[in-house]
């Protein structure tokens, strides 16, 4: 796996540029993925790598193409010192892992090996030989991400037709 | 324990007497709004999970507004999209070209938001009917999905920041400063996961087009929403246009805020954002001097009437300088043609403007006003992030109508006031 660390403000114009949302496809999506950001993004990674963000990660628009964008390259998680709201609800509505937890954005270095356990919320760089707890999610939000994403859930309790 | 503004409204909407900031609560929705862009994303997952009903077809907006009159043919497709979908479930508040205004220009100048409502929409400045005394937040394509569904969303009940408005307006400061004073205090992330809720005596200092500016900004201070108090002008504005009943709440007078924050505006000077973040503001003066190629002057920050008065005001007999192509968007129909009765709209092409059928087009650097490398532009948008207009090396400059303006006349930030 591969780490790709960013700044603080991550916004969604550099996630996926306004010019690519004319073409709502995943995989359309995910090849200019950072585009705006990180040229290279696209082209460099793999499923299984994991982002590391700063503070207010995915601000500014609403688009749900943000982190659609980024599950569709395979990335397994995003780690960040703390999500934009509503970057946050859609990833939770998709359900793609995210976690808040400044002091593994703070612990983790470049090129470093890091494991995830999404079941404890447990992030382990496993080169330094640190590990650390990520705020686990509230069982509310738990069982939408359990259940696929929101419709989903809606759908198993039957409150979607 | 007291509950603010926006905790009323919701404890009201998810059928309980009172709720706590950071209670998981599930709530009803009075409108779901859907525009070009996340419309079709929601429809595909909508249709994905199998779902073929939606809750209510009175209860649903899908305007397009993005990308429209369609820039490209993929643009036309999801508007084709959009436009099936809402035949098929004979949406009643469906808006095309011709129609169409800036969704969140168009929706309270339609009555579609009142006081005490709870609305989402697939659009981050869905926050602006907070200008209304509403509950009012931008959500996902799923959001939207499951709320077209179901008619229910969940929130995390927001703690608060009480912003107290203090004083009068000085000449050429409104909304447009007092959002972009208040965000480079407080920082892009500075209202994260909280509601905004303005108070105060200053409050009434406002015209109802200041404050739709300052609640449709409250996104940029990460904020879920930013809601100010019904007074006279709220209801002025409401009379003729919503005729269903509406419910004013108040803050309980011993409300917990998590912080309060004071802005005297008589002591406001206009205000712009610099490069890259709304945040990095400054005042005009601090500004003054840097080159522009392009002015926007539109939005569903500035694109109201009260936004063109200013700006026509400044431009009235006056040229927009060589080298500056300024163009101007009226929100909405109405208000492009209450802006041609006032005159407006023959001062902006006698002084040079480009003037444009609604759309959000350049904001977002879609079309009608996208920059090349190196330029910058004096924007009466929200949102002045690397590549949002253009390439990566262009560059936004946030600022109100006036200032735009007097920039489109002068090929330089300038304050309005020292315009020849």
């Amino acid at each position: 796996m591969k780490l790709y660390q960013y700044g603080d403000n991550v916004d969604t114009d550099v996630i996926i540029p306004a010019r690519h949302l004319n073409d709502p496809d995943p995989k359309a999506l995910a090849s200019h993925c950072m585009e705006d950001i990180d040229p290279a993004f696209a082209s460099t990674v793999e499923a299984g790598d994991i982002i590391v963000g700063g503070a207010n990660f995915g601000c500014g628009s609403s688009r749900e193409h943000a982190p659609l964008a980024i599950q569709s390259c395979g990335v397994k998680c995003v780690i960040a010192r703390s999500f934009a709201r509503i970057f946050y609800r859609n990833a939770i509505n998709i359900g793609f892992p995210i976690l808040e937890c400044p002091e593994a954005v703070d612990g983790i270095s470049a090129g470093d090996t890091v494991d995830v356990d999404f079941a404890t919320g447990t992030i382990t760089d496993e080169t330094a030989g640190k590990s650390w707890q990520a705020a686990p999610f509230p069982a509310f939000i738990d069982g939408i991400i359990r259940s696929g994403g929101l419709l989903n859930s809606l759908k198993a309790r039957g409150v979607a037709k | 324990m007291g509950m603010t503004m926006t905790q009323k409204i919701l404890a009201k909407h998810a059928g309980v007497e009172a709720v706590r900031a950071g209670q998981l609560i599930e709530a009803k929705l009075d409108l779901v709004l859907g525009n070009d862009i996340t419309t079709p994303v929601a429809i595909t997952e909508f249709e994905k999970a199998g779902l073929t009903q939606v809750f209510d077809r009175d209860r649903i907006a899908i305007v397009l507004d993005h990308s429209t009159p369609c820039k490209d043919i993929k643009s036309a497709q999801l508007c084709a999209q959009a436009r099936s979908f809402a035949r098929r479930f004979d949406i009643t508040h469906f808006y095309d070209v011709g129609q169409v205004g800036i969704e969140h220009a168009l929706l309270p100048e339609k009555g579609l938001t009142a006081p005490g409502e709870v609305i989402i929409g697939a659009d981050s400045h869905t926050c602006t009917y907070g200008a209304l005394g509403a509950f009012s937040t931008g959500v996902g394509s799923t959001d939207m999905a499951a709320g077209m569904a179901t008619g229910l969303a969940w929130f995390k009940v927001p703690a608060a920041i009480r912003v107290v408005l203090t004083g009068k307006l000085p000449p050429y400061v409104g909304g447009k400063d007092v959002v972009l004073h208040l965000i480079g205090l407080i920082g892009v992330d500075g209202a994260l996961y909280q509601s905004l809720e303005f108070a105060g005596e200053g409050v009434a200092e406002l015209t109802m087009d200041d404050r739709f500016t300052i609640s449709n900004m409250a996104i940029e201070a990460g904020a879920k929403n930013g809601i100010f108090p019904v007074d006279e002008q709220t209801r002025a504005y409401l009379k003729d246009r919503v005729d269903r009943p509406w419910e004013a709440f108040e803050a309980d007078p011993d409300a917990v805020y998590d912080r309060e924050v004071v802005i005297d505006l008589s002591a406001l000077r206009p205000t712009v954002a610099l490069p890259h973040l709304p945040s990095n503001t400054r005042t005009v003066d601090e500004a003054a001097g840097m080159g522009v190629q392009q002015v926007v002057i539109g939005s569903c920050t500035n694109g109201r009437l009260k936004d063109l008065a200013e700006a026509a005001a400044i431009l009235a007999g006056r040229k927009v300088r060589d080298g500056v192509r300024c163009i101007v968007i009226p929100a909405t129909q109405q208000i492009y043609m209450d802006a041609m009765k006032a005159g407006y709209i023959e001062t902006f092409i006698t002084s040079g403007c480009a003037v444009s059928t609604p759309t959000c087009g350049p904001c977002l650097g879609g079309h009608m006003g996208v920059l090349a490398d190196g330029e910058r532009c004096v924007s009466t948008t929200n949102r002045n992030f690397v590549g949002r207009m253009g390439p990566v090396s262009s560059e936004i400059i946030l600022a109100s109508p006036a200032v735009a303006a007097a920039s489109a006349v002068a090929g330089a930030i300038i304050d309005p006031a020292s315009l020849s």
